[in-house]
């Protein structure tokens, strides 16, 4: 365990090498999901009411990050006040 | 009693079902496990539309067999559940369990076939007993499973009270005991019979009782249990209170509770119950809504719901059955060694975070469809707009929270050393064909939307259920890829801790067993020295009469029985003078 732990800290150089391909794919597999943007028109849903947000270039891809991001940190930040050891019931 | 031809209801199948399981053994079991939910289904299929049983209860016509669109759908995928349940269950559940399991879901299917409000609290009921002994039945196994269940009970039987009092309500107020819309009603009773629904299907503040009891189950309990409360009471909900807005609400609280207590859980199976309060909010949501397009998303989705929830938890119990570890910091690296859980684990982790070609891509876009369909001419234009965005920002946290959480955790990520194998052949079958059945209702969404209960929207309407079109195709590629990058990128932040995490719960776990304790010290100390000397003086009072000095008073039989005669006619006398 302690080991891994340091491997984490320090990664060796295999290990960056796997982890800038791992990212590589990742950047790709965006960037594919990007291009389409170019050539496909999304309609806004709220058209009538004046609300063209959804219709904007990549909408879906920065609002999706953006949620999960605020969604992580609100997870985290209850957290704090919410997290017990496991076995505090049993106590 | 009235009977159009020969029917049986279809819940009665099981029901009777679970009380014959226990006569016979071995391969005549098996083949009931398997035939009798079979049965059912054929039974929910062979019964036209309309009530074909009345049953006189006092003054009172029940309707023990009604079906209707909303209640075919919902009774089928019980079946089916039942089935794919008891398939999974077959070698290895105890037979308590498997009793107890075909109890509930007989009972689950009863309430969709209930046309009164009489039957279908009866019905109601009975599933919060069999819900119970499913709990009840892991005792030996695990010992939180008890108390679990006793807490499980509570809530129920707690809500049950408040639905049987806004029933009582709303008979006396209208006479009727038809279970219909309630939309037009008004009054106290309505609302009790509201509370009593959200009870069952994960409302706030109640919530906690999902994650509390269903991970203490065994792996085919857990199962069972995913599987009929929440959703039964997401279907009566269709019927009783479509277009309600406060369930619109109440649903988006739901959905984003059960993200951030699932993104917070190391617990497996307790994360698959938050997510299971999680997806059912946006099922009230859709009720909340309450147009038909609205209504057949909710149906369509707790159809879905139903199955890939129940492939999660095959997986997830396959992976404790097998290596008796139930926490993402103890597992790892495990698609080696278990390869079709895992890939069970990951069909339903990608129909959940509704992959296109995915059950979960065709039935939640019905319900973030409902959000803008009518917007522009609701009362409220701007609330819908809030739902639409609020509900595209929970796909994608589905997909962050359990769609990916699950796999990574359990499947990838480092390896923790385990080396197991993949579970029984028979578990195995149950996973490929629940796994089948996910992708089929992706590919082939016209086999379920043709059993949706407004086909009328659906002929007026058809676009929106035109689910592969290329602009939705590529927003939903976006919005799963972008969640994926959010995790990949925050992962170092979803590290998983040793922790539970406090809910609502906490009062009566807590706080009610500490206020307990301090009551229980001192009144017991009292209770003790009284209980004493009373024990003293009836001690006392039998040596006196029966001892050698006592007066030996023997009164004949007959002699009470004139008195206790004489009490009752007293208690008549009475009775007339008042």
């Amino acid at each position: 365990m302690s080991a891994s732990g340091n491997q984490r800290s320090r990664p060796s150089p295999s290990r960056w090498s796997k982890r800038r391909t791992r990212w590589l794919i990742v950047a790709v597999l965006l960037a594919l999901a990007i291009v389409p943007e170019f050539f496909v028109t999304h309609y806004a849903h709220f058209e009538s009411l004046g609300i063209e947000l959804d219709a904007r270039f990549g909408f879906y891809a920065w609002y999706s990050f953006f949620a999960c991001g605020a969604m992580i940190a609100i997870a985290k930040l209850l957290g704090i006040f919410l997290k017990r050891r496991d076995s505090y019931y049993d106590e | 009693m009235q009977l159009d031809g020969f029917m049986l209801p279809p819940g009665l199948i099981l029901i009777l079902g679970a009380f014959i399981l226990p006569q016979v053994e071995g391969r005549v079991r098996h083949a009931l496990l398997l035939a009798l939910p079979l049965l059912t289904l054929l039974m929910v299929w062979l019964i036209p539309h309309g009530s074909h049983l009345t049953l006189g209860l006092m003054e009172y016509e029940l309707e023990p067999l009604r079906s209707s669109a909303e209640g075919r759908l919902f009774a089928t995928v019980f079946a089916v559940a039942a089935f794919a349940g008891g398939w999974y269950a077959l070698n290895k559940a105890t037979l308590l369990e498997l009793s107890a399991a075909f109890f509930y879901a007989g009972s689950a299917i009863g309430v969709t076939f209930a046309g009164d409000l009489i039957t279908l609290f009866i019905y109601w009921e009975l599933m919060a007993l069999g819900s119970t002994l499913v709990l009840w039945a892991n005792g030996k196994q695990n010992p939180r499973a008890y108390p679990a269940s006793m807490r499980y009970l509570l809530v129920h039987l707690c809500g049950g009270v408040v639905l049987m009092a806004g029933i009582a309500g709303h008979v006396y107020a209208t006479g009727s005991i038809a279970f219909s819309s309630m939309t037009m009603t008004d009054g106290l009773a309505k609302w009790l019979i509201l509370a009593g629904f959200l009870v069952n299907v994960g409302a706030p503040p109640l919530s906690a009782w999902i994650a509390d009891a269903y991970p203490e189950a065994s792996p085919s309990g857990m199962v069972f249990l995913s599987a009929f409360t929440t959703k039964t009471a997401v279907f009566v909900l269709i019927v009783g209170f479509p277009g309600t807005e406060i369930l619109i609400y109440i649903g988006l609280y739901m959905v984003f509770y059960g993200i951030v207590y699932g993104l917070l859980e190391n617990n497996l199976r307790r994360l698959m119950a938050y997510s299971i309060v999680s997806q059912v909010g946006f099922m009230v949501t859709a009720v909340g809504i309450g147009t038909e397009l609205a209504l057949n998303g909710a149906a369509a989705h707790a159809f879905a719901h139903i199955i890939y929830k129940a492939l999660l938890l095959m997986s997830a119990g396959s992976v404790l059955l097998m290596t008796g570890k139930r926490h993402c910091t103890d597992l790892g690296g495990l698609f080696k060694h278990m390869p079709i859980t895992a890939i069970a684990g990951i069909t339903g982790a990608l129909a959940i975070s509704a992959f296109p070609f995915t059950s979960g891509f065709v039935t939640k876009s019905l319900e973030t469809a409902a959000a803008y369909q009518f917007a522009a001419t609701a009362s409220d234009p701007m609330l819908l707009v809030w739902v639409w965005f609020l509900l595209t920002a929970a796909s994608a946290g589905s997909f962050l929270y359990v769609g990916l959480k699950f796999p990574w955790f359990v499947f990838f990520n480092k390896d923790a050393g385990l080396r197991p194998t993949d579970p029984a052949p028979h578990m195995q079958y149950a996973m490929w064909f629940f796994a089948f059945l996910c992708i089929a209702l992706g590919v082939f969404p016209e086999a379920l939307y043709a059993i949706l209960p407004y086909q009328n929207d659906l002929l007026a309407q058809p676009k929106s259920y035109q689910q592969y079109t290329a602009s939705h195709l590529l927003s939903q590629f976006q919005l799963l890829l972008f969640a994926g990058l959010a995790f990949f990128a925050l992962l170092p932040l979803l590290k998983q801790t040793l922790t539970i995490s406090l809910d609502v719960d906490w009062i009566y776990r807590r706080l009610f067993k500490v206020l307990g304790q301090e009551f229980t010290f001192k009144v017991g100390d009292l209770g003790g020295k009284t209980e004493a000397k009373i024990h003293g003086r009836i001690k006392r009072l039998i040596a006196h009469m029966h001892g050698p000095s006592g007066p030996r008073i023997h009164w004949p039989s007959g002699f009470m029985v004139l008195w206790v005669a004489v009490l009752l006619v007293g208690a008549l006398g009475l009775y007339y003078l008042r």
